[in-house]
């Protein structure tokens, strides 16, 4: 379980602070645009450095401010699939070696990949140049790459902004596909309410940095007050 | 056209493309190493590197020429230690080595660096989410993205180390047969009246530091296309 103890991070307007334990499965983050949500899901992969606070995921410390000698674990060794919200598939490789980029020496097997390749409906794609995908490809091979890394945790940033609402529909039968298959945990920045929805069961409001509400994803519109469903 | 050049031009040829490949693959490790240390973050002394990296583009090549011979000359701090080695560097092809070093590697350094600042730093941190340590980082998405901008860089600064004189002539004397490059045997052809030598010369040089600058602007002009 991820677990966040009074972590700060200052941002250009707020400082980010974030205080709680996050069981999951799918944790849902919706918010308004600029409320730290991209930030919080960069603290937790190890991408920015907390000023304050403990940090610790199934038992880890990846940072605590009051130990001596601070504990930081950085991203390399973290295990936490990142899927961002712009394009980061690794241009000078095929989709087939920017699957395989995460896949741990040890531990893995072709038959994970082969699954990941199914659920995503990857194979057509494997051996075309990331250049020669379209939008919704590209989200697919990212989610497969992160998942590929056996990660311990997800972070999905709004992995569905900029799709039409038929490709959004399909994108989002895949995510659900993965949390039935894989059991990962994932923390999930939504788009919109649907996301949230289909995927998270349980949510967290963020506003200028703040956890607004957190809880259970069933009826957290209400419970947080209506509204906050992101764009 | 061997017709037109004598045994020593042939011979000055070969040994300035030599000698030239010799000192840009010599410096290109360190040369990328600056670059990328360079483009990275700041850190204490990076203005006074960045300044020293410059200085040969604009010092006059002499003066870069007469610090290396006080250098590397015998009495020098490094060529006194090298010639106790038996190593002598000044009036060697190791001194045109060293000079074509010196005053090219300003421009292997600036393509090289332009090259790291334009990887998208979004892929290194995701590689490294992906659990990539720093070193197969570097090999595996900063250095194949940066590839065009280092190649381009390397003949640029080939084609630099092909044409120098001023600090080479200094450094190496210019003894044919033994240091004297393209440029050094054309400035000894004219300067005892015998243009006839110097034209062909003058024709291979303009050739291959055509070829080169042109494939290095070609290689360059392509790189924001790709990534």
């Amino acid at each position: 379980m991820l677990r966040l103890a009074r972590v700060s991070l200052p941002l250009a307007e707020f400082t980010l602070c974030l205080d709680g334990a996050f069981p999951g499965p799918v944790t849902g983050v919706v918010g308004p645009s600029g409320a730290g949500k991209s930030s919080f899901l960069e603290l937790i992969a190890g991408l920015r450095r907390p000023e304050s606070g403990r940090m610790e995921l199934g038992g880890e410390v990846f940072f605590d401010a009051a130990s001596r000698p601070q504990p930081w674990i950085p991203p390399s060794r973290r295990r936490i699939g990142y899927v961002p919200q712009d394009d980061t598939l690794f241009p000078h490789l095929s989709v087939r070696r920017n699957l395989t980029y995460g896949i741990p020496a040890e531990g893995s097997s072709p038959s994970d990949f082969q699954r990941a390749v199914d659920v995503l409906e990857l194979r057509p794609l494997l051996d075309r140049a990331t250049g020669r995908l379209s939008g919704g490809e590209r989200r697919r091979v990212a989610i497969g790459r992160a998942i590929l890394s056996q990660p311990r945790m997800i972070l999905c940033d709004e992995p569905l902004t900029g799709l039409d609402r038929p490709l959004k529909a399909r994108i989002l039968a895949h995510l659900e596909a993965v949390k039935a298959e894989f059991a990962i945990p994932m923390v999930y920045v939504a788009h919109d309410a649907e996301e949230i929805r289909v995927l998270a069961d349980e949510v967290v409001v963020l506003e200028r940095g703040a956890i607004r509400h957190h809880g259970p994803s069933a009826g957290w519109e209400v419970a947080s007050r209506g509204g906050e469903g992101g764009s | 056209m061997s017709g037109a050049f004598s045994s020593e031009g042939l011979w000055t040829v070969w040994f300035t493309l030599r000698v030239a490949a010799l000192a840009t693959a010599a410096m290109a490790p360190f040369g990328l190493l600056i670059a990328w240390l360079l483009a990275g973050k700041r850190w204490p002394g990076k203005a006074v590197v960045e300044t020293l990296v410059a200085l040969p583009l604009v010092m006059p090549p002499v003066a870069t020429g007469l610090i290396l011979l006080k250098l590397l000359g015998r009495r020098g701090a490094v060529g006194g230690a090298l010639e106790r080695l038996g190593f002598p560097v000044v009036f060697t092809w190791k001194a045109v080595v060293a000079a074509m070093m010196v005053m090219s590697f300003p421009l292997l350094v600036r393509s090289a660096r332009v090259a790291f600042e334009e990887v998208n730093p979004r892929l290194e941190q995701i590689a490294r989410s992906l659990g990539a340590g720093e070193g197969r980082v570097f090999r595996s998405v900063t250095l194949p993205l940066a590839a065009r901008g280092i190649v381009g860089g390397l003949l640029l600064a080939f084609a630099r180390a092909l044409g120098e004189f001023g600090a080479t002539v200094l450094v190496a004397g210019n003894i044919p047969g033994r240091t004297s490059t393209i440029s050094l045997a054309i400035y000894n052809a004219v300067q005892l009246g015998h243009d006839g030598e110097a034209w062909p010369l003058l024709a291979v040089s303009v050739v291959i530091s055509f070829l080169a600058v042109w494939i290095a602007e070609s290689i360059l002009s392509r790189r924001g296309r790709l990534v």
